[in-house]
């Protein structure tokens, strides 16, 4: 521990290099089978009845005038599904209850948000299913409803469930309330370390829900055959939760279910759960068809991700030089309908890029009448570091100090001690302030209305259960079979790290996604892991292959296995017997395989453990119409320690989807409610996510300092970039115009109500 | 309810499909002709990923009813590449990584084609204008805009 | 002899207010039983879906792995990510 962290130099045949990626003529040219693509003979499809309410209470379910009309086999209803008990499960990387899943996926005795699904029809066309789930009659007794966290907090809020109580406060509490737990972190003493601060900075910000907004809405066909086993084919970050998620759901064994992952057009976390699936498999069980359900954007807006809104207060203090004496955060996340906000996540992000003696975080996780947030990238962290972020910022300006120093003056090192307890090992925080520090954006000039903000972020990236099999075909050639949904270009990574340990051509590697049936468990996509925890396990199973290739190598030579070494792709005698033997070339010990033992292959599964943490530093440009409140977005450039890039035009591209997801976060997205409780803007145009015109290019520098627990060095890439944009933009803008911003989104008509209460324009 | 009988060419191919009023010509080349290159995001016009050439012009297919389309000439992604020779902005798209997930992709190479097949030399906010219709959560936009003015670069070489 | 740094809460309620604990133990599985024979409920409250940092390395779902004489060991919440 405390090794000075060192800049990646050595350099790899294939690692790093930039590939045309395997998949990719299918992906051009509409070949690639997404949710959506598949169709079965004799299938039916699904249509899901939801909830016009925000909160009411279930008096009936009538499905019977849609199943008399012609063409409509099957009405599923929550009485269809087992009654779970209340129970968290490990459910892979974060508890799970799965009640609280079950409930979601289909409403028992309430709905808790527009759009929560209440029952399904199945019938022989689109157009049919969605007139039979028009015949679906609700009786619904309306109730008092609450969106706002704040609110949802009050004692006299409506309650969401009456048998929710406060876990985390003493003395436990004795009534039912919206508030599911308090989480708290405490490192040093806070107090000392505001008594000891010469400048001290306090500010309360605000942020809505967002959605995660892949294009790809979900989508599942689902066939249920009479000796109990069902085959799904569907979207998703991960084949093997949809299975467990579906077995729990529906009491089945996790035998009778096969999953097979169809190409995923973005998830960004929304597709770690189940919505669809397990109404699929009921509706095929029933009607003994195949079943295929498809959301439409509505039902993707209303129902599924987003996630959290969150309100946030943070104070930090310093000393005049700018070294910070203390931190302190409180943050209170919206969860949706059910708990399990990533307040926690936030509490536990927010100050880790800073060296802070004394801090603390309080973490509030509040259900209200919205739809249950899911995972999106870096789960919690934008939030708290746009909070941590700008009061950084705003201290800067009272120290008059540059954001830059202020920020390298306490930055994380190796040894340094986060909030959340443990002390970091190798990191490259540093390492991406001073490559901003020297990029040309940092000192480009900027004009009337214009700012620059500036902005870091952290994510602790994970690894988890991961298996890979490599498979060396007759000619030389080889398969690797992996078990994670490829959404960004993992199959690239995955075959060129096995080429580089083979020793063999990029193009002689080809890989690809199993289903649950062809390769052993493995997590989700998701939590940047699959090119660390996967891309370890392909590594191990290349090795496991070469060991066996060596032993093949020895028989054919007679000699013993000890006197074989792998190199350059073939075997290399190390016998000084006197017999001169040529190297063998891996397609030759193939061409012998069956003479030497039979197939050649290498198989492993590990919980991968030694996942580094990953920094990033952005610079954002802006200019503010004060006419308007238009902000403009004119230089972006995303600095990232990445450990090793694999394929580092997939890692830029990352860095470059998330930092336009955050311009999205902080300019225009938000989740829009009337009096009712109803989704105002549920269409990507009123929702407005960022598109071409709305943005400039946007530069990445990829800093490589090694991950020791990686063989090539890799850390998880994709979470980190979401994570500084919020306050990047929000410290420009605050830059530009003079006012501080403390509430997300800065939309035009936001923004320019601010300039005028402030008297600027 | 009565299906309409609907005749069209799909890249160059003449087709004939039965149809309910109320299904789009995305459903048709979806559901009815099994063209699932054309993808459906949002289904209301707003994302761009089932774009299609109707009658030479770039059009959401979400937008278009199938029986609207009785003697039009529809062209979609299927139709881009020349049997298994990829055109030039196909090739271009992947030798730049200018795909993630690839959901948005046909739309995207639908469009840009479009844009490229009138104007061979675009600025980058031509381009960005031209692609404003085209959703794509996972990129960021900037290698699919550099992706398209490299591949008019390499266009404009060869004609 | 290892230390396990507890976060204030569990500490409060469980060790009498002591936040770090030294603790004798080759690895992590005889650490938690320790752990449990001296402060009995604390592991039950820590739970059984958490992860473990040892020495900055963070597992998830560890049993045996080895603890050194000087290591330092939190509990931690369980991390997913997007």
């Amino acid at each position: 521990m405390g090794n000075e962290p060192k800049i990646f130099t050595k350099t790899y045949k294939w690692v790093g290099t930039r590939p045309v990626r395997p998949d990719g003529v299918d992906k051009v040219m509409g070949r690639a089978a997404f949710g959506a693509d598949y169709q079965l003979p004799g299938m039916l499809f699904g249509a899901v009845v939801r909830s016009p309410h925000a909160h009411a209470r279930i008096k009936s379910i009538d499905t019977s005038a849609a199943l008399k009309l012609p063409g409509v086999h099957a009405a599923v209803t929550a009485a269809d599904f087992p009654d779970l008990p209340s129970e968290v499960s490990a459910g892979g990387e974060a508890p799970v209850n799965f009640r609280h899943v079950s409930l979601n996926v289909i409403a028992r005795d309430k709905v808790l948000y527009e759009g929560h699904a209440v029952a399904a029809v199945a019938a022989t066309s689109p157009g049919l299913a969605a007139e039979a789930a028009a015949l679906v009659t609700v009786d619904y007794e309306v109730l008092p409803h609450v969106i706002d966290v704040l609110e949802a907090m009050q004692p006299d809020a409506p309650v969401l469930h009456d048998d929710l109580y406060t876990s985390g406060v003493d003395p436990r509490p004795t009534t039912a309330s919206n508030v599911a737990a308090r989480t708290g972190f405490t490192l040093g003493d806070t107090a000392q370390g505001f008594a000891a601060a010469e400048v001290i900075v306090e500010r309360e910000f605000k942020t809505e829900a967002v959605h995660q907004g892949y294009i790809e809405p979900h989508a599942a066909v689902a066939t249920y055959a009479a000796d109990g086993m069902a085959t799904i084919w569907c979207t998703s970050q991960g084949q093997f939760m949809v299975r467990e998620f579906t077995a729990k759901l529906l009491g089945m064994d996790i035998s009778a279910i096969r999953v097979i992952p169809s190409e995923i057009g973005g998830g960004f976390g929304g597709k770690t759960t189940v919505y669809i699936e397990p109404l699929a498999v009921a509706l095929a069980k029933k009607s003994g068809r195949p079943v295929k359900l498809v959301m439409s954007r509505v039902e993707v807006f209303k129902a599924t991700g987003p996630t959290s809104g969150a309100w946030i207060k943070v104070k930090v203090g310093a000393k005049r030089d700018g070294k910070l004496t203390a931190g302190e955060m409180v943050l209170k996340y919206q969860a949706g309908a059910f708990p399990g906000s990533p307040a926690t996540l936030g509490g536990m992000t927010g100050f880790a890029p800073y060296d802070i003696e004394n801090a603390s975080a309080e973490c509030w996780d509040v259900v209200s009448n919205r739809p249950k947030c899911a995972a999106y990238r870096a789960p919690g962290a934008p939030m708290a570091a746009f909070g941590v972020e700008s009061v950084l910022d705003e201290l800067a300006q009272k120290l008059g100090m540059c954001p830059l120093e202020l920020r390298m003056k306490n930055a994380a090192k190796a040894g340094t001690r986060a909030l959340y307890g443990p002390k970091f090992l190798d990191i490259g925080y540093a390492e991406t302030l001073t490559a901003a520090q020297v990029h040309p954006h940092w000192s480009m000039p900027l004009g009337p209305h214009q700012g620059r903000g500036i902005a870091s972020g952290f994510w602790f990236n994970v690894g988890g259960p991961s298996s890979a099999a490599i498979h060396i075909n007759e000619d030389g050639t080889a398969e690797v079979v992996t078990g994670n949904p490829d959404i960004g270009g993992s199959r690239a990574s995955m075959a060129l790290m096995a080429a580089e340990v083979l020793g063999i051509d990029y193009a002689k590697v080809k890989p690809m996604i199993g289903d649950t049936g062809q390769i052993a468990y493995s997590f989700l996509t998701g939590g940047s892991r699959v090119t660390f925890a996967t891309g370890k396990a392909v590594c191990e199973a290349a090795d496991a292959t070469i060991a066996e290739l060596k032993k093949r190598a020895a028989k054919l030579w007679k000699i013993d296995g000890q006197h074989v070494e792998w190199r350059d792709g073939q075997a290399w005698s190390t016998l000084d017997d006197g017999t001169d033997r040529a190297p063998l070339p891996l397609a030759k010990i193939a061409a012998n395989a069956s003479k030497t033992g039979g197939p050649i292959s290498g198989a492993v599964s590990i919980n991968a453990a030694g996942a580094g943490p990953g920094f990033g530093t952005h610079i954002c440009d802006v200019e503010v119409d004060p006419e308007t409140g238009g902000v403009t977005v004119l230089r972006y450039t995303a600095i990232q320690d990445v450990g090793r890039a694999i394929h580092p035009a997939y890692v830029e591209g990352q860095l470059q989807g998330g930092a336009a997801q955050g311009i999205g976060w902080a300019l225009n997205e938000e989740y829009v409610y009337d009096a009712k409780g109803r989704l105002q803007n549920a269409s990507v145009l009123d929702y407005r996510m960022p598109v071409a015109s709305d943005l400039p290019m946007i530069d990445t520098v990829l800093v490589e300092v090694p991950n020791p627990g990686h063989p090539f060095g890799v850390r998880g890439v994709g979470e980190v970039p979401i994570v500084p944009p919020l306050a990047a933009v929000a410290n420009a803008v605050s830059r530009a115009t003079g006012v501080r911003i403390d509430a997300l989104p800065i939309s035009p008509p936001r923004l320019l109500k601010k300039l005028v209460d402030a008297g600027k324009v | 309810m009565a299906k309409h009988h609907v005749s069209m060419t799909v890249n160059g191919e003449p087709v004939e499909f039965l149809c309910e009023t109320q299904q789009t010509l995305l459903d048709v080349l979806r559901d009815e002709l099994e063209l699932t290159g054309t993808k459906e995001g949002c289904g209301t016009g707003d994302c761009g990923a089932c774009s299609v050439m109707l009658d030479g012009r770039l059009v959401c297919s979400c937008l278009v009813l199938g029986v609207e389309t009785e003697g039009r000439h529809i062209e979609t992604i299927e139709g881009v590449a020349q049997g298994s020779e990829l055109h030039p902005i196909q090739q271009q798209l992947l030798e730049d990584a200018a795909l993630q997930c690839g959901i948005c992709t046909p739309g995207i190479v639908v469009a840009a084609k479009a844009l490229l097949e009138q104007n061979l030399n675009p600025t980058e906010t031509e381009v960005r204008y031209w692609l404003a219709g085209n959703l794509c959560r996972c990129t960021g936009y900037d290698k699919i805009v550099r992706s398209v003015m490299n591949a008019a670069a390499k266009m404009r070489e060869e004609a | 002899m290892a230390r396990v740094i507890l976060q204030s809460e569990l500490a409060r309620r469980y060790t009498g207010g002591q936040a770090t604990l030294t603790i004798v133990a080759p690895d992590y599985s005889s650490l938690i039983a320790e752990l449990e024979r001296r402060y009995p409920g604390l592991m039950a409250a820590i739970g059984a879906h958490t992860a473990v940092a040892i020495d900055g390395e963070i597992f998830h779902d560890p049993l045996h792995e080895p603890i050194a004489a000087d290591s330092e060991v939190h509990f931690m919440p369980l991390i997913g990510g997007g």
